[in-house]
């Protein structure tokens, strides 16, 4: 069975039918392209999928578990972690809270231990920076966790976002243009890294790109999405030599 | 010493020099008052002080680290204000020690400001957007109309109710005793609360905040308030991170108000001590004391309370030096060069921090 199966997924905003009849499979394991040109309704597809968008019509089952139009905070425990296009940080936080901020359902103690400062405290927050460290060293940040996360150069502010994510221990990963603003050798070393990730953390990704070199580089299946609708679906070989889908990018 | 120091967490360190400056300020306090520098008008600021300054921090709170605007801070005190100058008339015959009775008054003043807070909370801090700041600006309001018309009184038969009108509360008129006046509120109140009193609730404020923001709890508060969806997208749950900080804040401000009202003999509910004027007023000491930071709350609060009354002398200018100082204390606070500085002299302290994180002080 696959661990992500989207079904006749649509939405529309006002008259504007930004995606229908959007159908996924996603197998465990496996790193899946979402590509299309600007506007074709991807980021729209990530934000149904993580309950930010309640979808019209469509189901969402992620590995048995039925989430359509679960509430994100929801949706984020039952297994779906995200990045976002427009890079969200907590700003006003070390690079290290950051992601102690990811590792808060994974290391728990509650409100009147803290204020109180109960052996449990101590432990739990040694615990917290050690994972927390660890996840950094991944993305090499490690040497930055005490800066604030707006002081880190953009591209690293995308590797922070995506330390976070995985902080919170996902059966799936969701990366929206994870290689936007990075220069060829930011995006050589982040392919390496997505591999990984996807490697060591035993992780599923879906991720959205527009970077053509990565995403034939590191996807192994591919969803084309064009005004909203699939144009075509399958390997990415066979899917990168579709007539229709060069037509889309390139233009006719 | 100096290792002791530097290999301190920096939040814990800040926390430590809070502590030491009200303590050094205390005891300085203390020695000018029992050798008799101070004068009566100064020993009349020191409970106020620590009543605004814990209010401030508990508006901190919420404002500061949760990120949301209240406008009714003052009415959380009112409420312990009053519960918990009931409790001291209803029970001050039967507790043998005044600080046994201080205790149980702030424990009950405390959880009834936490419990208006929590059912404020309750419909509006499930909306997104600035709602909270119009319903507590109402409150605020709400609470000293209320309470200007509550009639409670005491015989030997029991309590007493009676609502806007007097007459209708069935009390002996020989042995009844009013506890709550109308408009008159509550008078004759035990004076059992003292600079040292305000002080200790000070500190122990101070060290609930302190411990709270620099906790898992804490960071969830501020993950809210730094971004709202990716705190969602990592699996905070909102509403409950949100309704935490305010209960607690609006708790803090309760304890404030126990403290006020124990330091006088007549507690009246009126717009200035507990209405907007007063809610306002905390607000711009939180504000010019930095958002956030708690160190700075205090800092502002004595400053600014004491100000207007320590330029009094100069009558006709007084408010020109108000004014000039209150900019003075923006520019000092938020100007980049003043920052600059500010941490150029930190660091040259032997447990001062090395750079400003822009975090929790
Ligand atoms: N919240 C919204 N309200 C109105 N229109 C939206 C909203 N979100 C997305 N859209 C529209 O849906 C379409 C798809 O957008 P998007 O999913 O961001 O495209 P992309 O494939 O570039 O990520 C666009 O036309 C966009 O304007
Ligand atoms: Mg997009």
């Amino acid at each position: 069975m696959a661990l992500l199966e989207v079904k006749d997924l649509g939405i529309s905003f006002g008259g504007l039918q930004a995606v229908s009849e959007f159908n996924i499979s996603i197998k465990k394991g496996q790193l899946y392209g979402l590509i299309g040109p600007n506007g074709a309704g991807k980021t729209t597809v990530f934000n149904m999928l993580t309950g930010v968008y309640t979808p019209d019509c469509g189901s969402i089952v992620l590995d048995g578990v039925p989430i359509t139009g679960k509430k994100t905070t929801y949706i984020n425990q039952a297994g779906i972690a995200r990045t976002f296009q427009n890079i969200r940080l907590f700003n006003d936080q070390t690079v290290l809270d950051n992601v102690k901020i990811g590792l808060h359902n994974q290391i728990k103690y509650n409100t009147f231990t803290s204020i109180v400062r109960l052996p449990k405290y101590f432990k739990s927050e040694k615990q917290m920076k050690e994972k927390a460290m660890e996840l950094l060293k991944v993305f090499d940040l490690d040497k930055e966790a005490d800066l604030l996360a707006s002081n880190l150069p953009y591209g690293k502010q995308r590797k922070l976002e995506i330390a976070r994510a995985l902080a919170t221990n996902p059966k799936l990963l969701l990366l929206d243009e994870p290689a936007a603003g990075m220069n060829p050798n930011e995006t050589a070393e982040l392919m390496d890294t997505i591999r990984f990730v996807r490697d060591n953390f035993d992780m599923t990704i879906l991720l959205i790109e527009h970077d053509m070199k990565l995403v034939s580089g590191i996807c192994e299946e591919l969803t084309v999405l064009n005004f909203g609708k699939v144009l075509c679906q399958g390997y990415t070989k066979e899917v990168l030599e579709d007539t229709e889908v060069i037509k889309a990018y390139i233009g006719d | 010493m100096k290792n002791f120091f530097t290999n301190m967490k920096k939040s814990t360190k800040n926390h430590l020099i809070t502590y030491a400056g009200i303590i050094v300020a205390y005891a300085i306090m203390q020695i000018l008052c029992g050798t008799g520098v101070a004068s009566n008008l100064i020993k009349g600021l020191l409970v106020p002080i620590c009543v605004y300054s814990i209010v401030a921090i508990g508006l901190n709170l919420c404002v500061g680290i949760l990120g949301e605007l209240s406008l009714g801070h003052a009415g959380f005190m009112c409420i312990g204000a009053f519960t918990g100058a009931l409790a001291t008339k209803l029970l001050y015959d039967y507790i043998p020690s005044k600080i046994l009775m201080f205790l149980i008054a702030l424990v009950i003043g405390t959880f009834f400001a936490a419990l208006f807070g929590f059912l404020i909370g309750i419909p509006v801090l499930r909306l997104k957007g600035d709602y909270l700041a119009i319903v507590t600006l109402a409150f605020g309001q709400i609470i000293i109309n209320i309470i200007n018309v509550l009639y409670i009184g005491k015989d030997e038969a029991g309590l007493h109710f009676a609502f806007s009108n007097p007459n209708a509360i069935n009390m002996n008129e020989e042995t009844g005793v009013w506890l709550i006046n109308g408009a008159k509120g509550i008078t004759k109140i035990p004076s059992i609360s003292n600079f040292t009193i305000g002080v200790i609730l000070l500190i122990v404020s101070l060290f609930i905040v302190y411990h709270l923001v620099d906790s898992r709890t804490g960071r969830a508060i501020m993950a809210i308030r730094d971004n709202r969806i990716a705190a969602e997208s990592v699996g905070i749950n909102i509403t409950k991170y949100k309704m935490l900080a305010f209960t607690i804040s609006a708790a803090i401000a309760g304890a404030g108000g126990v403290l006020y009202s124990h330091n006088l003999s007549t507690l009246t509910a009126t717009t200035n001590n507990f209405g907007y004027n007063m809610s306002i007023m905390i607000l711009v000491y939180v504000v010019l004391g930095g958002m956030g930071s708690f160190r700075g709350s205090i800092i502002a609060t004595v400053i600014l309370y004491m100000l207007p009354e320590l330029l009094r002398g100069l009558s006709d200018y007084r408010m020109l030096f108000y004014a000039i100082i209150l900019i003075g204390l923006m520019l000092f606070n938020w100007s980049p060069k003043a920052i600059v500085w500010r941490q150029k002299v930190l660091s040259l302290l032997p447990f001062g921090k090395k750079g400003e994180k822009g975090k929790v002080e």
